[in-house]
């Protein structure tokens, strides 16, 4: 699970906290912040600026891209990169702005108090999110996720998918067919 | 040294597609000392700069111009602008193929007669038989180097062989082997032997796949008879007042119009872009398109009965490890009714990598039922169908109303539906295929969706008759004598096999044809 730090309303306009006030507010455990533009990962020494999306609509849909693709075994950083996109594409594309704007502010408003990253289990939020399955938001998130996440290289290895071959002279020597249980 | 010809030349034999069926037929009139020039729509890539990466390497290599699709098919619903997975590059989809060869069998040829009549189908006969095609097909053969044939041994099995293997024995199977690829399984040809690497789909680093990129097409070259301009997307072919083909029409790299005249046109550019062209080159004279008084240019479309079976074991697979498709299963690829279809399918063993899995395992599909099966991604095997379906006139290319490529010429539209035979062969295979893991301890099976097609077929169909069909049993059209089909569209029905070794083997079997007409003057 991801606890996430909630700037107090108002606050918006302030700069962003310091790396140490970030470190002693959030405290142990996986935690994503929302800084000035910044959605940042203290913890895990990395942090996202937003250029077109509001940094909270884009913690948001880390959550969204996990409860999407869930991977236990997949850090948020890897959800990050994979969603980073759609920041972009709302960068010069008003219309993909407002579809992503809008298709987060609805699912909070779905959630109640609290807003969808205030639900506490993975199966309310997959409920919110089954609901509007068909909508063009959950679409564009689910259609672009599937390879912005799955064709990060990093993450490969974790799925004990090993990649290129070819410049380690194929598997011929290296397990071909190393299978041993059948 | 590769040939030079000029635009005006009208005695070359233009080919139109560099892929299985062009590249082929290229080489072989080369070979003949006709003079041959190769339109190719992609670009020239050399093995060295194949990619083993998955979405790299589609990037670098496969036809991505917007196509659209209807019908009841589900890749219509799951990639509605990508009907086909094949290649626009110097080598066509033999730089993607898997290699298995494998030759039809004899009641395939006459699939109206062994049948019978199927409701619903557009079921006719081949022009020729499996006896007129052996002695092109043991040609075909020693050309590719198919392994299991000329004492050429099989390649060793991989991991994921050997789970279909152990399931193959459990379920009393008893013809399964590493099949019979176009893959060196010992050097030759000046090629390389296989290395195992696993990315037989993105193109062969080592080149011990056959491709007509490294094979067909240096040979021609060698001749000083063939020249293969790349770059090159054929929008039209011109014809004169007699009905003969003069020419055709070409944007050039610079998207410039160009007119190469020939003196034979012969079309490859496998069974979606081929009937869109002669449909998109028609004329005050021949209104329906080229070579369709028939009206049967771009219907018939088939893609074979497909879709796959995986399987997460308790222990370890790495399926993607070595040859993605040595391992086959033929005991299905009978024909018997009694099953509750017509026909039958082969199972050949298949692995993606982690990106095109997550794509083509559940299309659309997400949640922890998902991405479960993906984290035991190394604890999978998997397997593929491959069976014959029903020609139907109304699964067909047909020219988009409204969108247009950059070039100005009408898009392809895709329609299928599946025939009841077709979903019933599916079903069964799907059974069969998860009876198989089970047997060896799968503790999880997947049926999968049919991905967008990598077999495309029949849409300018041999017949004996003209009104039955496009071209006659030697791919010549039966309207116009100086126009060929020489790709997989030829194909009167579709069979249960793989179907590069077929095409291939009608190419060597054309360019005698041609050969001969041509010093006989008649074309
Ligand atoms: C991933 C994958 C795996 C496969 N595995 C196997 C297998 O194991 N066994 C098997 O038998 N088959 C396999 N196939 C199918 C096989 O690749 C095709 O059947 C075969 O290559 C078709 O040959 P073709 O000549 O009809 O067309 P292609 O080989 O596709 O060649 C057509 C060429 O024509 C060009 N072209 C098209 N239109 C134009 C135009 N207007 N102007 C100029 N050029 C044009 C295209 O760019 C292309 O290069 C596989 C295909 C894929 C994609
Ligand atoms: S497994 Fe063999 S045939 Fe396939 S890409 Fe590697 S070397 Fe080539």
């Amino acid at each position: 699970m991801v606890t996430v730090y909630e700037k107090k309303p108002g606050h918006e306009k302030k700069a962003g906290l310091s790396r140490r006030e970030l470190l002693k507010r959030g405290g142990a455990g996986a935690l994503l912040i929302i800084s000035g533009s910044a959605v940042i990962s203290p913890e895990h020494a990395w942090g996202l600026e937003t250029s077109a999306l509001k940094p909270e609509t884009m913690a948001t849909l880390i959550q969204v891209a996990r409860d999407i693709y869930p991977h236990d075994q997949v850090p948020d950083k890897y959800y990050a990169i994979a969603v980073k996109g759609h920041d972009e594409t709302a960068a010069k594309d008003p219309a993909h702005k407002e579809l992503i704007e809008k298709g987060i502010a609805e699912l909070d408003k779905k959630a109640g108090k609290g807003g969808y990253r205030g639900l506490g289990w993975e199966e309310q939020r997959v409920a919110l999110l089954t609901d509007i399955e068909k909508t063009p938001f959950f679409q564009a998130v689910r259609g672009g996720l599937v390879v912005s996440l799955y064709n990060q290289k990093e993450l490969w290895p974790i799925f004990g998918y090993e990649g290129e071959s070819y410049s380690k002279g194929g598997y011929i020597a290296r397990g071909f067919n190393d299978i041993e249980w059948l | 040294m590769a040939a030079s010809f000029d635009l005006k030349n009208d005695g070359v034999v233009v080919i139109i597609g560099s892929g299985a069926g062009g590249g082929t037929l290229g080489n072989e009139l080369a070979q003949k000392g006709i003079d041959v020039v190769i339109l190719e729509a992609g670009a020239r890539h050399e093995y060295e700069d194949f990619i083993n990466d998955e979405w790299d390497s589609f990037a670098q290599l496969a036809w991505k111009d917007k196509r659209t699709t209807s019908g009841d098919w589900r890749v219509a619903k799951d990639f509605p602008n990508l009907p086909a997975w094949i290649v626009k590059s110097v080598g066509g989809s033999t730089t993607h193929w898997a290699g298995a060869s494998l030759r039809f069998q004899e009641h395939e040829f006459k699939a109206a007669t062994t049948y019978g009549k199927v409701k619903g189908a557009n079921l006719l006969d081949w022009p020729v038989t499996l006896a007129e095609m052996e002695p092109y097909y043991a040609k075909a053969e020693a050309k590719m180097g198919v392994t299991g044939t000329n004492n050429w041994p099989r390649l060793p099995g991989n991991n994921n062989f050997k789970v279909l293997k152990a399931g193959a024995d459990k379920l009393g199977y008893k013809e399964c082997h590493t099949g019979n690829m176009a893959i060196n399984s010992v050097e030759r040809d000046d090629r390389n032997s296989c290395q195992q690497t696993g990315f037989c789909f993105q193109g062969c680093k080592w080149g011990a796949k056959w491709s007509t990129l490294y094979t067909e097409i240096p040979k021609g070259e060698a001749t000083g008879h063939l020249e293969v301009r790349p770059n090159s997307m054929v929008i039209k072919i011109n014809h004169d007042a007699s009905g003969k083909v003069t020419g055709v029409v070409y944007a050039d790299k610079d998207g410039k119009l160009q007119e190469q005249k020939a003196r034979i046109v012969a079309v490859a550019g496998n069974s979606i872009e081929s009937p869109r062209l002669l449909l998109n080159s028609e004329s005050s004279k021949f209104p329906h398109g080229l070579a369709n008084s028939s009206g049967q240019v771009g219907k018939n479309y088939m893609r074979h009965t497909t879709g796959s079976v995986y399987a997460i074991f308790d222990k370890p697979v790495h399926m993607y490890r070595g040859t993605t498709m040595a391992g086959i299963i033929r005991d299905e690829a009978r024909h018997d009714p009694s099953r509750g279809f017509v026909g039958g399918y082969e199972m050949e063993t298949l692995s993606l990598g982690l990106p095109f899995m997550a794509a083509f395992l559940n299309p659309g599909g997400w949640g922890r039922s998902f991405t479960t099966a993906l984290d035991h991604y190394d604890h999978m095997a998997g397997l593929w169908i491959v069976g014959e379906d029903m020609p139907r006139e109304e699964n067909r290319i047909t020219l988009h109303k409204d969108e247009k490529d950059e070039h100005g010429m009408p898009i392809a539209d895709v329609h299928f539906d599946d025939h009841p035979n077709d979903e019933a062969m599916r079903n069964h295979a799907y059974k069969q295929g998860q009876a198989l893991y089970a047997a060896v301890g799968a503790t999880r099976t997947f049926p999968t969706p049919p991905y967008p097609s990598t077999h495309n077929l029949g849409t300018n169909r041999m017949s004996e008759k003209a009104e039955d069909g496009v071209v006659n049993k030697h791919g010549q059209s039966h309207d116009i004598k100086n126009l060929f089909v020489s790709d997989g569209s030829q194909f009167t029905t579709g069979a249960a096999e793989n179907p590069t070794l077929t095409i291939v083997t009608l190419a060597i079997r054309q360019a005698d044809y041609i050969a001969a007409q041509m010093s006989a003057k008649t074309i």
